[in-house]
């Protein structure tokens, strides 16, 4: 293991929603330069962060950057996904009218996170939370 | 292609992050869906939205986008500007509207070869 990382997200908060993506871009770009693994886990990192202020109250986000790969597991508390094979269709969104207006809730951070990572793992337990686990490989460049 | 040959060009308005107005413009992107410009724009690219809040700047950091540039006289936030400054990417304005300055960056980028 090379660096290990845990944030807290806050719910409802979009005035911090990328912080924790902006951290680790810089990390990831002194660590490994500017590949194309550190565009993609932005990406991925950056929607993760979104879901839970836009869905949750509250999210921690776990970071392990290896030799090899870099893993991140987004745990949050918050309503739950009733069904994630719906959620993960393109445009499917329960996002608020609110967020929407802000441009987010368009359905696409999903499969935005999915087509941006080696591994992709999603589980949701209904009233209690939903856990992300993604990894991208080094390799991969 | 800089920034600031947009900007002269287009007669845009310079709102914030003059300080990055020297970087090379490599294309374009046009979307308010923020994760439609966080999936598929490239760095380099202007984005020209109507999205006048604070995470737009999040997304054109994350991206490294060229510049953002904001359409029918649509101004940015408070917080948008800051986050501009910090970051060093401009915030840009025009008074015409998606179809108009798009067309005519378009053209214009095509013309020199940009894209």
């Amino acid at each position: 293991m090379v660096m290990h990382f845990e944030y807290d997200i806050e719910g409802g908060d979009f005035s911090k929603a990328g912080n924790v993506s902006s951290l680790l871009k810089k990390t990831l770009k002194q660590l490994v330069g500017n590949h194309k693994i550190v565009k993609r886990i932005v990406v991925s990192m950056y929607e993760a962060e979104v879901n839970v202020v836009a869905h949750a109250y509250s999210g921690k986000v776990i970071i392990d950057i290896d030799t090899d790969k870099i893993s991140i597991q987004v745990k949050d508390k918050g309503p739950g996904i009733e069904d994630i094979e719906q959620a993960m269709q393109d445009g499917y969104s329960t996002a608020s009218e609110k967020v929407r207006e802000m441009g987010f809730g368009a359905g696409m951070g999903l499969s935005n996170i999915k087509n941006n990572s080696d591994e992709f793992e999603l589980t949701s337990k209904l009233g209690e939370g939903t856990e992300l686990k993604i990894v991208a490989y080094l390799k991969n460049l | 292609m800089k920034i600031s040959d947009i900007v002269e060009q287009f007669n845009l308005e310079v709102f914030s992050g003059k300080e990055g107005l020297a970087r090379e413009v490599k294309g374009g992107y046009v979307s308010d869906l923020l994760s439609d410009v966080m999936g598929n724009s490239k760095e380099g690219q202007l984005w020209i939205t109507l999205q006048t809040h604070k995470n737009v700047m999040a997304i054109a950091s994350l991206k490294d986008l060229a510049a953002v540039i904001l359409v029918k006289s649509f101004k940015p936030n408070e917080d948008t500007v800051k986050q501009s400054e910090l970051e060093g990417v401009p915030i840009l304005g025009t008074t015409e509207n998606t179809f108009e300055i798009t067309g005519k960056i378009f053209q214009y980028l095509k013309e020199n070869e940009i894209i």
